[in-house]
C-alpha cells in the first residue's frame, strides 16, 4: 500500500509538492517553538525535554522527508542511521568522565564549596 | 508485511521489504544498496561527517561539564538590540529561519529536477545558494561582534569559562565552512543543470541535484543540533 503512492525506480524519488511544503511549514513552526523556549526562559526539566523534543522532530522530518530516507530501503536506512547510535555510549562515557574531572578540579583547586556555588 | 506478500503474489519481481529486504539486499550476490552509487557515497560521507560534528559537540559537552567557572549565558551573549531592549538570541533565530528556508527551496529544486523543469531547478538552487551566502554573512557579523565588541577569544573571554570561545569558534566555524562549501557545490551543479551538462553526459538524469540536496539538508540538520546544544542549553 505504501508503495503504491510512490514512484520508485532505482532510488528515483519523486513525491507530491504538498509533502515538502507541509514539512517546510512544520520546520518553521518547530523552530519557532524552540526559540520560544528560550524567549520565555523556561527552565529545568521542562526546558530540556522541550528542546530535545523539538530538535528530534526537526531532525526526523529533515532526514525522513527532505532527505527521502522514509522511502529508502531498510538496508540503506540501517547502514546510515544505526552507526550513530554508538555515539550514545560515547556520550555516556564522556559524561561520567566529566563528573569525575569536575570533582577532581573541586578538590584540587581551592575551596570546594565556593567553586560549587559559582557553578551552581 | 501485506505489501510484501502483495509483491510476491502479483509476481512483479519486487524485492521483499522490511527486515527480510535487508537480508536479501546484503546476502544475495548483488549490489547491496539499490540507489545510484553517487547517492550511497554521499550518505556514507554524511555518516562520517556526523561523527566529526558529534565529536565536536561531545568535546564541548565535556569542557562545559568540567569547568569550575560559570559558563557564559548564550541567551545574553547572543542578544541583539535594534534601538530598544536587547532581544535574546534574535540573530541566531533569524539565521535558523534562513537555513530552514534554504532547505525548503532545495527540496523543491530536487523535486523540479525530477520533473525535468530545468529553469525552476536552476532558480531554486541559486535561491538556496543565495540564502546560504546570507547565512554565512550573518555568521560573519556574529563573529565580528563577538570578537570586536565582546572580546571573545578562543583562549578566554570576559564573561566566564575560557572554553566558551574555543568551543564556539570550532563548532560554528566548521559548520560555516560546510555552508560555504555547499554554496560552491550548489552553484557548480546549478550551472551544470542550466547548461544541459546532465542531458549530454548523464542521459537527462538529474540524480546529482538530489545528491547535492542531501549535502545541503545535512548542513541544516547539523545546525538543528548546534542550535539546541550550543545556543539553547
Amino acid at each position: 500500500m505504501a508503495h503504491a503512492e510512490v514512484t520508485q525506480v532505482e532510488g528515483h524519488q519523486q513525491h507530491p509538492l504538498g509533502i515538502y511544503l507541509g514539512v517546510w511549514l512544520l520546520l518553521f513552526v518547530l523552530s519557532g517553538f524552540s526559540y520560544a523556549v528560550d524567549y520565555f526562559q523556561l527552565q529545568g526539566l521542562l526546558r530540556w525535554s522541550l528542546i530535545i523534543l523539538f530538535m528530534l522532530l526537526k531532525a526526523g522530518f529533515i532526514i525522513g522527508i527532505f532527505m527521502h530516507m522514509a522511502w529508502e530501503r531498510l538496508a540503506l536506512i540501517s547502514a546510515i542511521l544505526l552507526p550513530p547510535l554508538c555515539l550514545l555510549i560515547f556520550i555516556g562515557l564522556m559524561a561520567t568522565e566529566a563528573d569525575y574531572t569536575f570533582l577532581a578540579r573541586l578538590v584540587a583547586f581551592g575551596p570546594a564549596a565556593e567553586i560549587a556555588e559559582a557553578h551552581h | 508485511m501485506t505489501e510484501e506478500t502483495l509483491a510476491v503474489s502479483t509476481g512483479i519481481g519486487a524485492d521483499p521489504s522490511g527486515l527480510k529486504g535487508v537480508v536479501t539486499d546484503w546476502s544475495h550476490d548483488k549490489q547491496a544498496f539499490q540507489v545510484p552509487w553517487g547517492k550511497a557515497m554521499m550518505w556514507i560521507f554524511l555518516l562520517s561527517d556526523t561523527f566529526i560534528f558529534s565529536c565536536f559537540l561531545l568535546g564541548y559537552m565535556h569542557v562545559r561539564m568540567t569547568t569550575t567557572v560559570p559558563w557564559p549565558i548564550p541567551s545574553e551573549v547572543f542578544a541583539l538590540s535594534f534601538g530598544g531592549d536587547p532581544i535574546p538570541l534574535i540573530l541566531i533565530a533569524i539565521m535558523t529561519f534562513v537555513l530552514i528556508t534554504s532547505s525548503g527551496t532545495m527540496a523543491l529544486a530536487v523535486n523540479y529536477g525530477y520533473r525535468k523543469d530545468k529553469k525552476k531547478t536552476v532558480l531554486l538552487m541559486l535561491a538556496t545558494a543565495a540564502l546560504g551566502v546570507m547565512f554565512v554573512s550573518m555568521q560573519a557579523f556574529e563573529w565580528t561582534k563577538l570578537i570586536m565588541d565582546e572580546g571573545v577569544r578562543p583562549w578566554g573571554n570576559p564573561m566566564g569559562a575560557a572554553q566558551f570561545g574555543s568551543a564556539f569558534f570550532m563548532i560554528t566555524g566548521f559548520h560555516g565552512l560546510h555552508v560555504s562549501a555547499g554554496v560552491i557545490y550548489l552553484i557548480v551543479v546549478a550551472r551544470r543543470v542550466g547548461t544541459g551538462y546532465y542531458d549530454r553526459h548523464r542521459g537527462g538524469n538529474y540524480e546529482m541535484v538530489e545528491i547535492t540536496g542531501l549535502y545541503w539538508h545535512f548542513v541544516d540538520l547539523v545546525w538543528v543540533f548546534i542550535f539546541a546544544f550550543f545556543y539553547l542549553w
